[in-house]
């Protein structure tokens, strides 16, 4: 079985084409990588899987289900959560509640209930909070646990994305380029938390640049240029195949 | 989250004081209506912070909600003869419905096309009142009759004084609940992150519409009473201006505060009775004031209040 299939997927935007046919699978419990050059189409295609974009043509099956035109809150109700690579932090809320809202779909979110308080809402947000402080731990960042978002560094807030995504108890975790923009300790330990991830059982899809991480990491490879799909394999059949190094490093000759 | 309890009741404990000995400090029918006038405008307000300051969105059209509640309850009890209670409870269901019509297709805009959307909807609502006048009176306006429950009938602002008290205290007890439950967290979300906020499973559009529904019926319930208590309604109440008003109350108390809400129609309403003694410079006053407090307090009274006192008392912890 496989847990996404993407079909004959393409995007357009006023004549180009950001995502040209593309076709793959995703199996359940790998770490699947998805790399190219800027402009390959990585974050397009995460916004088409995720349903932030709608494709032009073609399909996605989410657990064999055709999911295409879904919203994302959907689809997040059937496990597919995802974080950004330009941060898309809640900076009006504390670091937990970042995660509480990521409780989201596990909560009691009735009108009446929440406007009344009945006592299910305070112990719901008791169980979530003990849960959502668990997961700040998990991801590393016990100690910002108090914080405002708005006052914590870049690279926190980054596994803060990560943690609110896992508190929806995603099957398929997306993250786009969860190393950008940090130092090598920091990609470190990021790598670390999406191993942990995956070996929880969450299958993860990642776009990212940092080849190292990505190299060590990964089960499987999907590599972009143009929309298009270049190649795809295990990480060591895409670092042999000339086009991979032809389109990172230019042609040569 | 034990902390939060009991800041949180300890708020609602002190605001039931203020609201209970407010009247030892009152002198006359003037002062017990301007505490009536606060009360009104505190619920609208934080019906309104609800929309604005948590989730994020705006409307200038909030007083076309009143609007239609105060002359739907005239109608029906001064020519119709309904008890006010039914017909304050028919207004609000009525108004909660047309705002649940509108919010969808309204709330799909953002920012400033929002503003003018809502904008467009309250001069809507204004021009109907005006021009409806054999059912509304026109620009004339119309006369209501007393509000009464059975054979209790409120006249004097003392006595409305304490059914206000009563529904401002409720209000601040409903509007504290809501933004400290999951579905809070969801409308702060929307303002957060829209994107993230769905990508987690949250339904922006569910939320948006929802607060926008809540936020009206409150406009709603006190447009209802206060046609009563002015015995008077005119489409004035209903206009532009009545909007912008509470929208600026919203801001000065400071966005995503509940007690912000009602500071800042506390001061709002009473200050322009205050600097009437100023006469000619009334005014000038009233906008060099309101300046300075955005200036100096730009995140609004209560919040900027807030940050000084821990900043303050985190400093007195510090020396540990």
């Amino acid at each position: 079985m496989t847990l996404l299939n993407v079909e004959n997927l393409s995007k357009e935007f006023g004549g180009v084409h950001a995502i040209s046919d593309l076709t793959f699978t995703i199996n359940p419990g790998t770490i699947h990588s998805i790399i190219g050059p800027n402009g390959a189409g990585k974050t397009t295609l995460f916004n088409l899987i995720t349903g932030v974009y709608t494709p032009s043509t073609g399909r996605v099956l989410f657990k064999d289900q055709p999911v295409t035109g879904l919203r994302p809150n959907e689809l997040a109700a059937r496990g597919m959560s995802r974080t950004f690579q330009n941060l898309q932090i809640f900076m009006n809320m504390t670091a937990l509640e970042n995660v509480l809202v990521g409780r989201h779909l596990h909560l009691n979110t009735g009108i009446l209930p929440s406007l009344f308080r009945w006592p299910s809402i305070g112990r719901g947000d008791r169980a979530a909070a003990a849960l959502a402080k668990d997961l700040m731990a998990f991801v590393g960042l016990e100690k910002y646990i108090g914080w405002d978002a708005d006052a914590m560094p870049y690279g926190a807030l980054k596994r803060l994305e990560i943690a609110r995504a896992l508190a929806a108890e995603p099957k398929l975790l997306l993250l786009d380029e969860p190393a950008a923009g940090l130092n090598a300790t920091e990609s470190r330990e990021i790598d670390e938390v999406i191993k942990k991830v995956a070996a929880q059982g969450v299958t993860v899809v990642l776009v990212e640049h940092d080849m190292k991480m990505v190299m060590e990491i990964s089960d499987h490879i999907l590599v972009l240029d143009y929309g298009r799909k270049l190649t795809e394999g295990t990480p060591a059949e895409v670092r042999q195949n000339p086009d991979v190094i032809a389109a990172y490093l230019g042609q040569v000759g | 989250m034990r902390s939060v309890l009991s800041s949180r009741w300890a708020g609602l404990l002190l605001l039931a004081v203020v609201i209970a000995l407010l009247p030892l400090a009152l002198k006359n029918n003037f002062q017990f209506d301007i505490a009536v006038r606060i009360g009104f405008n505190a619920i609208v307000v934080i019906g309104l912070n609800l929309l604005i300051g948590y989730a994020g969105q705006i409307s200038l059209g909030h007083a076309g909600f009143l609007g239609l509640a105060a002359y739907f309850s005239a109608i029906t009890v001064t020519r119709y003869g309904w008890p006010p209670l039914v017909s304050l409870l028919a207004a609000a269901a009525l108004v909660g419905l047309l705002a649940f019509i509108i919010a969808r297709p309204v709330l799909r805009l953002k920012g400033h096309y929002l503003a003018m959307a809502t904008l467009g909807l309250g001069i809507i609502i204004s021009i109907v009142l005006n021009q409806e006048a054999g059912l509304t009176g026109g620009p004339d306006g119309m006369a209501v009759d007393a509000f009464t429950i059975g054979s209790f009938k409120l006249v004097k602002a003392r006595e409305w004084y304490w059914l206000v008290g009563a529904l401002l205290w409720l209000a601040v007890w409903l509007s504290l609940n809501l933004i400290d439950s999951p579905v809070g967290r969801a409308l702060r979300a929307v303002h957060g992150s829209e994107v993230a906020a769905e990508v987690v499973g949250v339904d922006t559009t569910r939320y948006k519409v929802m607060v926008f529904v809540i936020s009206a019926v409150f406009a709603s319930v006190v447009g209802s009473l206060q046609a009563h208590y002015v015995a008077f309604i005119s489409p004035q109440q209903a206009g532009f201006f009545q909007s912008v008003e509470w929208v600026i109350m919203v801001v000065l108390g400071g966005m995503a505060s509940t007690y912000g809400a009602v500071i800042g129609a506390a001061i709002l309403t009473a200050l322009p009775q205050v600097l009437t003694a100023l006469e000619d410079y009334e005014h000038m006053i009233f906008g060099l004031i309101m300046m300075l407090v955005m200036i100096l307090l730009p995140k609004g009274i209560v919040p900027s209040l807030g940050a000084l006192l821990r900043r303050v008392s985190s400093k007195a912890e510090g020396g540990k």
